[in-house]
């Protein structure tokens, strides 16, 4: 009986999709020529995947992303987010969605300066609509920096931290709402290999903790992180497949460290 | 209400992270609504000097012009032609029911000499009703009596002024004081008044019974004016119009002919007095409200700088989820917040200001509690009507397009 309960909890789990696209369309009406930047794309990504998108530039990967991530609509076609049709929700609703479904993870990390860490993360709670009390949101956000291995480095502001302790930060700001979906736009972009595998290291634990996480990277060895890596191409998907050969970023940051190791003896 | 409370702090702390800006925006506004505040302080003050000096007047009072005339081309000005007698004063106290007393009036300017000093001075001829009607107390010595001004007898009650200049550390009653080398014996000492609005001395004058002066100062036969006393406020008009009547009987002045004399009652000297120290009031403060309005556009400008110098915050608070409501009410609390704490300290400045106007230069200033209310709420309304245009610029950023601002 239980295991059939369960059974079913995880067929629901996979059957349910967190992010649905129909056919999503979007053209940008720039002076005289319209630009088309997503050609039509179809995609569904259900809950606990780890996807990689990739594409050079102007390939529509990171128009595709703004759609995901509700910071932009989509000129056509239909796009559910946890089961919610977003593409008629106005200006207010998407900013709630942003607020309540949808963790961010940018490139320049964007904290805000001259600001705590433990403050930074604490601003997505500002803006939710039932209040939580002052302690409470106090305690959510250091235990959001406790998951990033970072608690002991609450008080301190951006500048005193390094790029990969400031995208920890904001791996923790993006958590702390306790989103569907994390999304992530080139994390690693400004970071050197080392930090840039600590971080999909970060990434790996909290999807096997069930939390969904979308992608864009440019980088093959990072996407290997990944469970699932999409290749788009001039607005449009050429490719779509799960990661074979997957990367362990705790293994491989133990051989990283080994060579290391191993120079500094022979030197 | 804890998310107004959050949106105060950060509009603090954004403040506080360009203190020498946000006091230079803040200067602004302390110093339009400091100005305002004084201003307005010195306006009402002097308003208030002027009722003073109404209520000074007297009760009830109604003032008789004698006409002006033309010779050779020359106009003199009310009370020059001498065109009101002792009768016409007479007739107004005897025929009018609604007047209580009356004081004929006579003015020269004269040289008065006392021992072996001199003093050029005002010389009033008045009845003994005058000081009454005038509500001016004598407070050394006595007021001359009707048989004084029956009698065209030399007393005279003289002003603070003329005590200090003329006797000075001496006692002047009984004292002999001549006028154009007439003597005066001096009876009684008026209350000072002090300087009036227009910067007078109201103490330097010298006060004698009318016949004395007409028979034997001016040796003139006409009066400038008759002071009259209505009894009650509401007779004033009728009392009025019946002193326009009886006069043109007495002038003989055909119907269609203009009056030969100007009857003014205490209530339209006190309207055109209010209307003035009002105007000046008006002056100042819009003088004053320019300031506040450069104050405010002061802040529209901050405003403005900080909102495209954080185009990028915006951007990160929009994507994690603030609405353009919530950036649009921390701006505005920002620009709020800039005003009152401004228009507060403005306030505290203007009080100083004004205390040491009326304490270093001895104007007179009065700071209502309702001038410093309407200032603190208009300060309030200041940072509201300039801070909006920011703040909804600020909240309609798109997204995309703050993040990506460099």
């Amino acid at each position: 009986m239980r295991l059939l309960q369960t059974g079913c909890q995880l067929l629901f789990t996979i059957m349910n999709a967190v992010i649905t696209l129909e056919d999503v369309h979007k053209v940008y009406h720039t002076g005289e020529v319209d630009v088309h930047a997503v050609r039509g794309v179809s995609m569904e990504i259900k809950a606990g995947e780890f996807v990689a998108i990739m594409g050079a530039s102007g390939s529509g990967k990171s128009t595709l992303m703004n759609i995901i991530g509700c910071l932009d609509r989509s000129t056509r076609g239909r796009y559910l987010l946890d089961g919610t049709d977003i593409s008629q929700l106005d200006r207010d609703r998407l900013a709630d969605i942003r607020n309540q479904k949808i963790g961010f993870i940018f490139q320049g990390f964007n904290l805000l300066s001259r600001t705590s860490a433990l403050e930074n993360v604490e601003l997505p709670m500002l803006y939710v609509h039932r209040h939580l009390p002052g302690r409470e949101q106090r305690e959510r956000a250091v235990r959001a920096l406790e998951l990033v291995g970072l608690a002991e480095r609450a008080d301190h502001h951006p500048n005193q931290l390094s790029g990969g302790q400031q995208q920890r930060v904001a791996i923790a700001r993006a958590l702390v709402n306790q989103p569907a979906l994390l999304l992530a736009d080139e994390p690693t972009g400004n970071l050197d290999s080392q930090t840039s595998i600590e971080i999909m290291g970060v990434f790996q634990k909290l999807n096997e903790q069930g939390i969904t996480i979308v992608m864009v990277t440019h980088e093959l060895d990072i996407a290997r992180y990944t469970k699932r890596n999409v290749i788009m191409r001039d607005g449009r998907i050429v490719s779509d497949v799960a990661v074979g050969d997957r990367l362990n970023a705790e293994t491989e940051l133990r051989r990283l460290r080994e060579a290391q190791q191993a120079v500094q003896l022979t030197v | 209400m804890t998310r107004i409370w959050a949106t105060i702090k950060i509009a603090a702390r954004a403040l506080r992270r360009n203190k020498l800006r946000t006091l230079l925006t803040m200067l602004g506004m302390i110093i339009g609504v400091g100005a305002v505040i004084a201003m307005v302080g010195i306006g009402n003050g002097a308003k208030a000097q002027i009722e003073a000096q109404i209520a000074g007047m007297g009760q009830n009072v109604i003032l008789v012009f004698s006409g002006s005339f033309t010779r050779g081309g020359v106009r003199s000005g009310w009370g020059g032609a001498g065109t009101l007698t002792i009768d016409d004063a007479e007739a107004i106290q005897r025929e009018i029911p609604g007047v209580t007393v009356i004081s004929p009036e006579v003015r020269s300017q004269a040289q008065i000499a006392a021992g072996d000093q001199n003093w050029s001075t005002q010389i009033l001829g008045e009845s003994q009703d005058y000081f009454d009607l005038r509500q001016w107390p004598i407070v050394e010595g006595t007021s001359f009596s009707e048989q004084d001004v029956r009698s065209a007898t030399k007393v005279a009650v003289i002003g603070k002024t003329i005590a200090d200049q003329l006797f000075t550390g001496e006692d002047p009653l009984g004292q002999v004081v001549r006028i154009r080398n007439v003597p005066f014996i001096v009876v009684g000492m008026l209350q000072p008044k002090g300087l009036s609005v227009q910067g007078q001395d109201q103490d330097d004058l010298i006060v004698i019974p009318y016949t004395s002066a007409m028979k034997r100062v001016q040796k003139a036969t006409m009066l400038r004016t008759i002071n009259v006393q209505a009894a009650s406020p509401a007779l004033l008009n009728p009392v009025q119009d019946q002193i326009i009547q009886l006069l043109r009987q007495h002038h003989r002045i055909t119907p269609g002919k203009d009056d030969d004399f100007t009857v003014r009652n205490q209530q339209e000297i006190a309207d055109m007095a209010t209307a003035q120290s009002k105007t000046m009031t008006l002056l100042l403060g819009a003088i004053a409200g320019v300031s506040l309005l450069v104050g405010g556009i002061g802040i529209m400008n901050i405003m403005l700088v900080s909102v495209t110098e954080r185009t990028r915050e915006i951007g990160i608070r929009m994507a994690i989820g603030a609405r353009g409501g919530d950036i649009l009410l921390q701006f505005l609390t920002e620009a709020v917040t800039l005003s009152v704490i401004g228009g507060v300290v403005g306030i505290g400045f203007g009080v100083g200001i004004s205390q040491l106007l009326a304490n270093k230069m001895n104007w007179p200033t009065l700071i209502s509690s309702t001038s410093v209310v309407y200032a603190f709420f208009f300060s309030a309304a200041v940072g509201i009507f300039f801070g909006f245009y920011p703040a909804r610029k600020a909240s309609r950023l798109d997204p995309i397009d703050a993040l990506r601002y460099e």
